[in-house]
This record gives structure tokens, sequence and C-alpha cells, in this order.
């Protein structure tokens, strides 16, 4: 499976962010996006998702399901952690897993799995709205888990997380690599896994 | 399928709980009723004359009131990216919404008007020949509505905007279905005319809200 971006060209509020910008990834393989603020890490994750106009180039999935579109194939974690403060911990990741169509009669086992693959299995009955940060950041992993897709997107993975937490994720990451997947993760901290630097916005 | 039903679970139970809100707009409806006679006087003829138009605006305003929570809260916490890049399209996840956000915010309206009739002196009929005007014409109110929830989500101008928006498309909700509560009240005209037209507007709501509020959504992500 290979994703690829040519000459990607991204506008916003009518400043262009960047232009002429090609990405590649390979399956197993996992990019850091690298950038001082404001380069368009974040905006290249999005315009990848879908969640942007693109204003030129192509994007395009070779290897995936031809029936899906590559935002249907991807998970986003993005800055926002997409919880519900008046959910449980765990009705907020079986929404999730519902809803992303990870559904199976397993389900409930599964869900149990990611939470405490993340670590989180001894609050699974709290209101997400109790949780720290990191928690809520630990939350948001476990729904790439809880759900196959083969491209991750994810926007400063490991922020707010502490160090047994960035290093489970490493062990996460690792083993979907392992599985044929895909990262494209905007960073500013090593991930602790192997990875392709895209260096964008450089400042001369 | 279990997609779109597990959205309507989620958005009823998040509407139920503490902080959902889903009863701000029957505590709303409950005030602008029962101040209405001390306003009016106690004229009860009067009372009773007015009351299928009471009824109507307060439920118009109560949920012109909910309306703001059907997308901003997803937005805000980046639910909606989720959905827009789910595998469901977005029309029925919109549709979906709406339909949760009516079962919350709009049936609570209906239950709620037998009780509120007896404030304003309107007997047994009336009273039922309301609520069913409102049990038909309220998913208009939401799905017309979600129109303008959309816009506003994308042109991040909140509540003052959508209300702008919302209203032109209530209108003729409201006249037919204060229209069809007085012909069963009062007649002469008789109460199936208006009341189909009523229905009418919302099938033709169900159908065009959903494409309305996912185009909206599309063009606008940022």
């Amino acid at each position: 499976m290979k994703l690829s971006g040519h000459g990607l060209r991204c506008v916003r509020g009518g400043r262009e962010v960047f232009s002429g910008l090609d990405v590649m990834a390979e399956s197993g393989r996992a990019v850091a996006v690298t950038g001082p603020n404001g380069a368009g890490k974040t905006s290249l994750l999005r315009l990848l998702a879908g969640l942007l106009a693109m204003e030129g180039g192509s994007i395009g999935l070779e290897g995936g399901d031809p029936e899906l579109t590559l935002p249907e194939q991807a998970h986003y974690l993005g800055h926002r952690d997409a919880l519900k403060p008046a959910l449980s911990v765990s009705e907020n990741l079986s929404f999730w897993r519902e809803f992303l169509g990870g559904a199976s009669p397993t389900s409930a086992a599964d869900a149990a799995q990611a939470l405490a693959a993340v670590g989180l299995d001894h609050v699974g009955h709290l209101p997400a709205a109790y949780l720290s940060a990191g928690q809520r950041r630990r939350l948001s992993i476990a729904r790439l888990l809880a759900v196959k897709r083969p491209v991750w997107l994810l926007d400063e993975p490991t922020s707010a997380l502490d160090v047994s937490g960035q290093s489970a994720f490493a062990t996460i990451m690792t083993d979907h690599l392992a599985g044929g997947g895909i990262i494209l993760a905007a960073t500013h901290t090593p991930l602790g896994i192997a990875v392709q630097e895209l260096r964008i916005g450089s400042v001369g | 399928m279990t997609a779109l039903a597990a959205l309507i679970r989620r958005d009823v139970s998040v509407a139920l709980r503490v902080g959902g809100g889903a009863l701000i707009g029957v505590l709303f409806f409950l005030t602008v009723v029962v101040l209405m006679p001390f306003a009016v006087g106690p004229d009860l003829a009067l009372l009773k004359k007015l009351g299928p138009a009471i009824l109507w605006l307060g439920a118009l305003l109560a949920s012109l009131l909910t309306l703001d929570r059907l997308f901003t809260a997803d937005h805000d916490d980046g639910s909606l990216d989720l959905i827009v890049m789910s595998r469901t399209p977005l029309e029925l996840a919109c549709a979906a919404k709406a339909l949760a956000h009516w079962l919350a915010a709009g049936l609570p309206l209906v239950a709620a008007t037998p009780v509120l009739g007896l404030l304003l002196n309107l007997d047994g009929t009336a009273t039922g020949a309301v609520a069913l005007t409102l049990l038909a014409g309220t998913p208009a109110l939401t799905f017309t509505g979600m129109i303008g929830a959309a816009l506003a989500v994308v042109l991040r101008r909140g509540g003052l905007l959508l209300s702008v928006l919302v209203l032109p498309l209530s209108i003729p909700v409201l006249i037919f279905g204060v229209a069809a509560s007085n012909a069963a009240l009062s007649g002469p005209s008789p109460f199936g005319t208006p009341f189909s037209i009523l229905c009418a507007l919302s099938l033709a709501s169900l159908v065009i809200g959903p494409f309305a509020a996912a185009a909206s959504l599309r063009h606008g992500l940022d």
C-alpha cells in the first residue's frame, strides 16, 4: 500500500500555507512531518483526511480498498479529542467503535482490550469529563486500536502523554506498521520509532 | 444502520444527561406559556382564543433556542471531523443527528403541551389538536433549523445568525400549525386541509434538510 500526494497546494483564509508539496508513505513506514509552528503540518494532515479543500495537486492511495476513499480508510487524531464529557470512557470508545464500523460480535472484548492497551481499563466507568489531558489523549489512541484503519494521520500524537504513555504508544505504532499500516504524524518531539522525516516550511 | 443507531443513541443520551440541555427548551416553553395569562389579563375567552397561537409560538421559540446545540458541540470537540470522514454518508449522519435532536428536544415540547394547555383555558379537544399539530410540525422546525445550524457552524457566527436564517423557513410551519389548531377549535374551515399541508412541510423538510445541511458542512470544511 502506498499513499502519495503530488504538488499539493493549500490556502487558508486567503493565505497560501504551502504549495508544490510532495508526500509519500509506504506500507510499514512512518513519516514524521516536521517544521516550525504555522508551517502547515496540521493543514497537510487535514488535507489528506479530506477535511480541507485542496487548491491544487493530487492525492492517491494505491493498494487500498478501491471502493473506499482515502479519508474512509484513515484515522485522524487531531488536537481535539472528539470525546463527550457526559459519557463514560467506555461509552465514548464504544460509540466510535460502532459509528466508525468496527463493531462485531466480539466488540465488547475488543473495546476492553483497546482500553487496557492504553492503560485506561480502571477508569472505564468514569465520565470523560474527569479525565486528565493525558488520559483523554490515551482514550483517543484507544480509538485507533478499536477500529481497524490502514492509514493513521496523527497530529501531535504524543502531546500530554507521560513517559510510559509515549513508550506504550511507540509499541502501538510499531505493531501497526508491522501489520502493513501507514503512519503520517506531525510532531515536534521524537516518536520513539524509526521514521522518515518530511520537513515543510523550513525557514531559510 | 449500526452506525446511525449508535449516533442517535449517543446524541440522545448526551442531551439527556447533566449539562446536555435537552430540557432547556421545555423550561423556556413553560416560562412563555405561564407568563402569557399574566400579560393578557383575566379574560378567559380571549385566552382560549389565543391559546393555540401562544402554544405554537412558545414551541417554535423553544426549538430555536436549542437548535444551536445540533452541530456546535460536535464541531468544538472534533467529533464532526470524524463524522465527515466516516464511511456513513454525511446526509444520513445529519438526518440521524436531527432525529436525535427532535427526540430529545422536540418530543418533550409535544408531551408538555397537554399540561400547558390547562393554563390557557383550552379544553381537551383543543389541547389534543394543538399537540397533534405540534407532533406533525416540530420535525419540520428541527429539520429546516438544521440547515441554519450547519451554516452557523461553518460561518462561526453562532446563535444570532441561526435565528435570523431559520426564522423565515419556520414561518410557513407556524402559519399552518396555528391554522390547523384553530380549525379544530372553532371552525369553520376543515382541520384536514391545513394539517395536510403541515405534514407535507414536515415531509419535504425531512428530505431537503439533511442534504442542505450536509452540503453546507462539506463546503465549509476548514
